[in-house]
């Protein structure tokens, strides 16, 4: 089936089920509706290891009896299946209770020129070239130390999908993406030490992705470097969050400013729109509509028509992330963020990684974080961590086994700089974070 | 027939038209070409959930999880596809699939009918309907009217309600037929309080394989309730915890997250089959102290973490891990037991048709020891004492774990006294194992809330200990 009859096949199932709510007497309600196809190929110790082939369904339906609500999912798309969800649905919203706040999204505010952001970029490859590749990958961290001893694989990923997502707006909107990803875990032995680590990269596009060679040399080098870690004195002392794992403190504000945890007061970003969380150079905001982009998105789980927006401007918050629910709850207007951030980014403040480390002088690179130690309401911050212990500006040695605590609040007043170092994939763009100090313990 | 066997053939085959010559066709396709081993698992899964918010029934939601997921294993090759579709056509393309990883020759041998049945560890059935609407909705209203009774601070009260029913159906390469059907219920209750500008929150729950009116025996869901709101406010007073290394007991039952992570997924044995974990190759070692005896036990009944038979159609077992700080054994799927050249041990689980099985815990716990708590407590000079958890993880590789205290207080010349904020402790499974110099007679479970993740897979486990001492383990504060 071609993308354009796949699509026009998902628009029917949409306007189908809206219409079997409408008749088991639901006021309003809305549904999304996804088909995914992937072939998954790992490669371990030169050898082709698993074939996956992928194939997923996902058919979602909130209706609304007034302002009572009900939901249903299912991953089989059987007429039956999606009776029995309606009906499911349907059934649920008599039970729970009446929500001025539930309900779809204003009308007005419905994408109604769904933008083509350019996601679809499909690999016809069959299951011996995707090992093939994946072997590459794997070859190239094997063959770069003889200190790599053994491998958890690489693996090349491959997906399709289509997507709709429909209301009883009269909105029905979709579109079909793509998805590609390689990485490649090995595995660095030096007397009894062994340590693992990994590289990958993804993209919408099979040409946007790093050479195989490149990824896997990139995972061996990280592996290698972790060797002959030690621990670290307790201490108080700078601490730069690594580009790869910089993204984790940019979702703990996104998690912070959510409009579920600001109506619950479960956030220790309560009340700060239009106050300085952060010093006044920083500027962080989303970009929904960016080209391939590998969160982008035309409009939001709920319709809403997606944009450029400002999250914080000269360190000063400017909104929280709502959805219409959310929104309404504390009598304001949604900004489109059902279903998240999309593209967000925090734009640097120009040092390169080697320049952050030399105005850092001493204290701890972590390129590893562990663990959930975050409290969102509080604040309150504490993970298990490995990086680097650096002294006059150079990195010394590994350090593993330590903690990093603080809390989030002070952390992002205290964020000194974010380095141009923001090459890493996903779709947070982000350098490094260098925080003016933190507690570290060791032993 | 079992009732159990009886519920899924009816579901997973007759309801869907198929029979068991179809079923032989597809496995037939699946073992044309030089497999090992090969699999089809069906899958008919229900989940119903709620939640309570503001005081009023906010949302409800239901799903329906349903498909066959087939698999043709040729040396440590695997080929893997899955419909969610039971039509014998969809089922022929995806054994087509999945068998395209083996070499193509001469026919796959067909093993020998396995063990015999397991005992049932839980009832066949639905916990969806095991409560009309009504009285789930009344359950989770009479939780939040505790939580809000039981103090003024309580500002916002959060309760989940969730009940699943898992039909499973798996055919091996003997052609036999193993099945189960698995009741899931799960409850929590969710608070934040406030007292001026201060604000925390706390958690508490419990589950079983079970009907929903579990909740309603011996208090359950009050006692959710009010264990949330007493966690808050000791958070509410808490000071900052201390940072670096200390003498650290942990408290009985769901501290037991210690175990599955730093030995349960180190102890898996697809890592070890690949050398990959910080115990390969360690049978036979003293990798814990002489206090410790560790076993993963999935054959408790009714408890979340169990399972009749995994999802391989293996009776899951009560397997010693660690037995007086020696390592016994590793837990096994088919598939890695095979290549290791031992037993499968009932642990071969997937979190779905639509995902591989590979080596998973189940309930993993420590036996008790000889001392008091008290004893333990009386102990420690200056230390820490951790009695509740939130998740952990750990890098088998190099065997770091981590996990988080949210509940825990300082203990002083042998007394416990203030709260402090939770912290993360980190430490080396082995090394840490290796500190534990008291064990406690005080053994219990967690409440049936665990769920672990690995390569992506979430499954329902439960952890459990007695108190015991860690003579040094790093702990992640702030206070100097």
């Amino acid at each position: 089936m071609s993308q354009t009859e796949q699509i026009a096949k998902l628009k029917q199932v949409v306007e189908d089920l809206l219409q079997e709510a409408h008749r088991q007497g639901a006021d309003a309600a809305e549904a999304g509706v996804s088909t995914q196809t992937g072939l998954s190929a790992t490669v371990r110790l030169g050898e082709t290891e698993t074939i996956e082939h992928t194939s997923d369904n996902g058919l979602g339906i909130t209706v609304y009896f007034g302002h009572r609500k009900g939901s249903a999912n299912t991953t089989d798309l059987r007429p039956e299946a999606i009776r029995e969800s309606v009906a499911a649905a349907c059934r649920i919203a008599r039970h729970t209770s009446e929500d001025p706040a539930a309900g779809l999204a204003d009308a007005n505010r419905m994408a109604h020129d769904v933008a083509d952001l350019d996601l679809y970029h499909p690999w016809q490859m069959d299951a011996d070239e995707a090992s093939t590749i994946a072997r590459d990958c794997e070859d190239a961290a094997r063959g770069l130390d003889p200190r790599i001893s053994n491998s958890e694989g690489a693996t090349l990923y491959t997906q399709e999908s289509s997507f709709i997502y429909g209301n009883s707006h009269g909105f029905v909107g979709g579109y079909p993406s793509t998805r590609h990803s390689l990485s490649c875990a090995v595995v660095a032995q030096e007397g009894e030490e062994m340590q693992r680590d990994y590289w990958y990269d993804s993209g919408r596009l099979p040409a946007e992705l790093a050479d195989p060679a490149a990824i896997g040399r990139k995972a061996a080098e990280r592996t290698l470097a972790r060797l002959n870690g030690r621990q670290l004195g307790t201490r108080e002392c700078p601490v730069l969050f690594r580009a790869d794992v910089a993204p984790s403190l940019m979702r703990s504000l996104f998690g912070a400013i959510r409009g579920h945890a600001v109506y619950r007061k479960s956030t220790f970003l309560l009340d700060q729109v239009g106050e300085q969380v952060f010093p006044d150079w920083v500027q962080i905001s989303e970009d929904p509509l960016r080209p391939r982009g590998q969160a982008s998105a035309p409009f939001d789980n709920e319709g809403v028509a997606t944009g450029y927006r400002d999250l914080v401007k000269n360190g000063v918050l400017q909104g929280y992330l709502l959805d219409s629910y959310a929104a309404r709850k504390l009598g304001l207007e949604s900004t489109a963020s059902a279903g998240g951030v999309r593209n967000g980014g925090i734009a640097s403040s120009g040092q390169t990684f080697d320049e952050l480390l030399r105005e850092m002088d001493q204290g701890v690179v972590v390129t590893e974080l562990m663990g959930q130690g975050t409290n969102p309401v509080t604040g309150d911050y504490s993970r298990g961590a490995a990086g680097f212990w650096v002294e006059n500006g150079e990195i010394q040695y590994p350090i593993d086994e330590i903690t990093v605590a603080g809390n989030l609040k002070d952390m992002f007043r205290k964020l000194v700089a974010v380095g141009t170092d923001n090459d890493i994939p996903g779709s947070l763009d982000t350098g490094s974070w260098l925080i003016e100090s933190m507690t570290v313990g060791g032993d | 027939m079992s009732q159990s066997t009886a519920i899924a053939r009816e579901t997973l085959l007759d309801t869907p038209g198929l029979d068991e010559a179809q079923l032989s066709r597809v496995m037939d396709r699946l073992l044309s070409r030089q497999v090992d081993a090969a699999d089809i698992y069906f899958q008919y899964g229900r989940l119903e959930s709620w939640v309570l918010e503001d005081g009023i029934i906010k949302e409800g939601s239901h799903s329906i999880e349903q498909g066959a997921g087939l698999r043709a294993i040729s040396g440590e090759k695997t080929g893997f596809a899955y419909t969610d579709s039971l039509e014998l056509s969809r089922l022929l393309d995806a054994a087509g699939a999945a068998r395209s990883i083996a070499q193509a020759g001469q026919h796959g041998a067909r093993a020998i009918a396995g063990p015999a049945a397991a005992p049932a560890l839980y009832a066949p059935i639905n916990p969806l309907d095991s409560l009309r609407e009504a009285e789930k909705l009344d359950l989770m209203r009479r939780a939040d009217a505790e939580a809000r009774a039981a103090d003024p601070r309580v500002q916002e009260v959060i309760v989940s309600l969730v009940a699943a029913h898992d039909i499973i159906l798996v055919m091996d390469n003997s052609g036999q037929i193993h099945t189960d059907v698995r009741p899931l219920v799960r409850m929590n209750v969710q608070v934040i309080v406030g007292h001026q500008d201060k604000r925390e929150q706390g958690s508490s729950g419990g589950g079983a394989r079970q009907a929903l009116t579990f909740f309603l025996e011996e208090d359950r869901a009050k006692g959710y309730a009010r264990e949330a709101v007493r966690q808050a406010l000791i958070n509410l007073d808490a000071v900052a915890a201390p940072a670096g290394m200390l003498p650290v007991v942990l408290g009985p039952g769901w501290p037991g997250v210690l175990l599955h992570e730093a030995v349960g997924h180190g102890l898996e044995g697809d890592f070890n089959r690949k050398g990959t974990s910080a115990f390969s190759g360690r049978i036979g070692e003293q990798v814990a102290s002489a206090l410790c005896t560790v076993v993963d036990d999935g054959t408790l009944p009714g408890r979340r973490g169990s399972l009749t038979i995994d999802d391989e159609g293996t009776p899951s077992g009560n397997n010693v891990l660690i037995e007086k700080g020696v390592l016994k054994g590793y837990m096994q799927d088919k598939m890695n037991a095979r290549l290791m050249g031992v037993a499968p041990t009932g642990n071969g689980r997937r979190e779905s048709y639509a995902h591989l099985p590979m080596p998973r815990m189940t309930n993993t716990y420590m036996l008790p020891g000889e001392h008091k708590p008290e004893e333990i407590i009386a102990s420690v000079e200056h230390g820490l004492y951790a009695v509740n958890f939130g998740g952990g993880q750990v890098d088998i590789t190099s065997g770091k774990f981590v996990f988080s205290a949210n509940e825990a207080y300082m203990i002083e010349n042998g007394k416990v006294t203030h709260p402090v904020k939770g912290a993360t402790l980190i430490g080396n499974g082995p090394e840490a194992m290796n500190r534990i110099s008291m064990v406690g007679d005080d053994l219990a479970l967690d409440a049936g809330v665990g769920t672990c993740g690995k390569e992506g897979q979430s499954v329902p486990v439960g952890v459990g200990q007695p108190t015991l001492k860690i003579d040094q383990l790093t702990v992640g504060g702030t206070a100097a």
